[in-house]
């Protein structure tokens, strides 16, 4: 069986996939790729299933070794790898031999990077997928950030791979951007006109605090004087959230499942793996959009997605 | 039945506007229903005390579609029996190291530690949904003599097995997380163990009772 050896793990690499949807009965969130299309990508590449597990790195990158060796790709943001010292490109699939060693650096553009190999990493499933949940500690290798010496076990390829690279249009089309389009929160009504309006005017900061249970932002304070009235509902993946205090809380992939903030906003779908390459001090702005909007987009993308001959080139 | 879409592919279904059995017996019903027949676009269901949040396969359908599907489903699950529930009993060790909060609850409601945990252990809990964390169950109503509010700065970490209070609801961590909640006391039980069937300890719908026990019979039952 190939392995992965994990050299140096980077500053935050965990095993992922498409995520664990249909759990909320027990209080389980979804986690999964923060960039599932470039997870989705990476797999195609290389010849696997769009929602193969592979490893998500944020900021900056480890070292791998590949002992048996492997075929690779990276996709989401550049974080400079290298191929037993050469420079590789990004969005294409290449061969390691044995004893192959991969490097990675900090980022050059975006928050994070996934390397997908050829046959998928394995690791127990929970609840039906390998996405790890920080946390909670639950998924994964081991519930937990992938640390040195950690070795992994890959899974066999089943397809040939063909040199193949994603088209330029298409990045240019999925490329992470600053402005965010988002429909109206069930709450949006609570929130005084003046609060919408600076909204949707005013430019937000990605603190540090942020991670992939939920993005911080600094901006206008939103706050409903005398206090929001609702109960504790269910609340999505792209939720804009606001605490009593004012600040907007982006729900995020490992996020919680219920809560009692009212939500003005919430991220549309084909902008929700842009999130995933936000970096802590990023200025992000959000456009509203409509519901019928968002849903075809949605549909647009999904197609182009599973369109194999658009995608490469 | 209220409608509400919280993105392009999720939507709100409230089934009352008030905390309590009456409207959590309808949201109880739909899911229960949604779960024997699940349409084909359905993702996930998140339910709360009034609500039940749907996440759709946007591919497949629109809100509009989602609503009238649900319309239909709630009016058959309207008509069917409410399930007979299950009760879990749950013993806790009250106050000390376990309950750093005690003192304080029992201050703010000028009574002593012994009566707050009286009054959280003489009465049964509707469990009424699993959120936050795996397994967190939001569990109600407490005795209004002891509800208390979420302590101002929450703390970075609470132990696996905290019994907290906020508001009118009770719950207890099942893992170490940061939490607002004030702790009373700390459960020995395992409240979610993934490689355990059920992996939750109390599921949506049971009726949760709490038994105080000594800092021996905690020790004892302390999985180690």
């Amino acid at each position: 069986m190939s392995s992965l050896v994990v050299q140096s793990p980077g500053m935050l690499t965990t095993v992922q996939d498409l995520g664990r949807a249909g759990f909320g009965m027990l209080g389980v969130s979804a986690s999964g790729a923060a960039d599932p299309v470039a997870l989705r990508l990476g797999n195609l590449l290389v010849g696997n299933e769009p929602g193969a597990a592979a490893l998500e790195m944020t900021l900056t990158g480890g070292t791998f070794v590949f002992p048996e060796g492997a075929v690779v790709a990276l996709t989401g943001a550049d974080f400079a790898p290298s191929l037993n010292g050469r420079p590789i490109e990004l969005w294409t699939p290449h061969a390691a031999f044995p004893g192959s060693r991969l490097i990675l650096g900090p980022t050059k553009d975006f928050a994070r990077a996934y390397l997908a190999v050829a046959g998928g990493v394995r690791v127990n499933p929970f609840l039906n997928s390998a996405s790890t949940h920080l946390l909670s500690g639950l998924g994964g290798f081991e519930g937990r950030a992938l640390r040195k010496g950690d070795v992994l076990t890959l899974g066999e390829p089943t397809k040939r791979i063909l040199k193949k690279r994603i088209s330029p249009n298409v990045l240019l089309n999925l490329q992470p951007g600053k402005v965010l389009r988002v429909t109206e929160g069930p709450q949006f009504e609570q929130f005084p006109g003046e609060v919408r309006e600076a909204f949707f005017c005013a430019t937000f900061r990605v603190t540090e605090e942020s991670d992939r249970m939920g993005l911080r932002l600094q901006g206008p304070s939103l706050v409903i004087r005398g206090g929001a009235e609702m109960i504790t509902e269910g609340v999505c993946l792209g939720a804009i959230q606001v605490t009593p205090s004012g600040q907007a809380i982006i729900l995020f992939v490992d996020q919680q499942t219920a809560g009692g903030y009212p939500k003005i906003a919430n991220v549309i779908g084909v902008d929700l793996h842009r999130l995933g390459q936000l970096r802590p001090r990023a200025e992000i702005r959000f456009e509203r959009t409509s519901f019928d909007v968002a849903s075809s987009l949605w549909i647009e993308q999904e197609r182009l997605l599973n369109s194999p001959e658009q995608l490469f080139s | 039945m209220r409608f509400r879409a919280a993105s392009d592919q999720a939507t709100l279904v409230y089934l009352g506007e008030a905390i309590g059995l009456p409207a959590h017996e309808r949201v109880l019903k739909l899911l229960r229903l949604l779960q024997k027949e699940p349409p084909p676009w359905l993702r996930n269901i998140q339910p709360a005390y009034c609500s039940l949040m749907v996440t759709f396969d946007a591919c497949r359908i629109d809100h509009a579609g989602v609503e009238s599907s649900l319309k239909e489903y709630e009016a058959r699950a309207e008509a069917t029996p409410a399930l007979k529930s299950r009760t879990v009993e749950i013993p806790v060790c009250y106050g000390g190291e376990f309950g750093p909060d005690l003192e304080e609850v029992a201050r703010l409601h000028a009574l002593q530690p012994i009566d707050v945990i009286r009054f959280h252990f003489s009465r049964s809990y509707h469990a009424y949904f699993l959120g936050f964390a795996p397994g967190f169950a939001y569990l109600g109503d407490l005795a209004p003599a002891i509800a208390t509010p979420r302590l101002d700065s929450p703390r970075r970490k609470v132990p696996a097995g905290s019994v907290g209070i906020a508001g009118k609801q009770t719950a207890i961590y099942p893992i170490a997380t940061p939490g607002g909640w004030r702790l009373i006391g700390r459960t020995p039980l395992k409240v979610f163990q993934s490689n355990r069937m059920p992996m939750e300890l109390i599921s949506i719908g049971d009726k949760v009772r709490f038994r105080a026990i000594s800092r021996e019979e905690y020790r004892w039952r302390e999985p180690a």
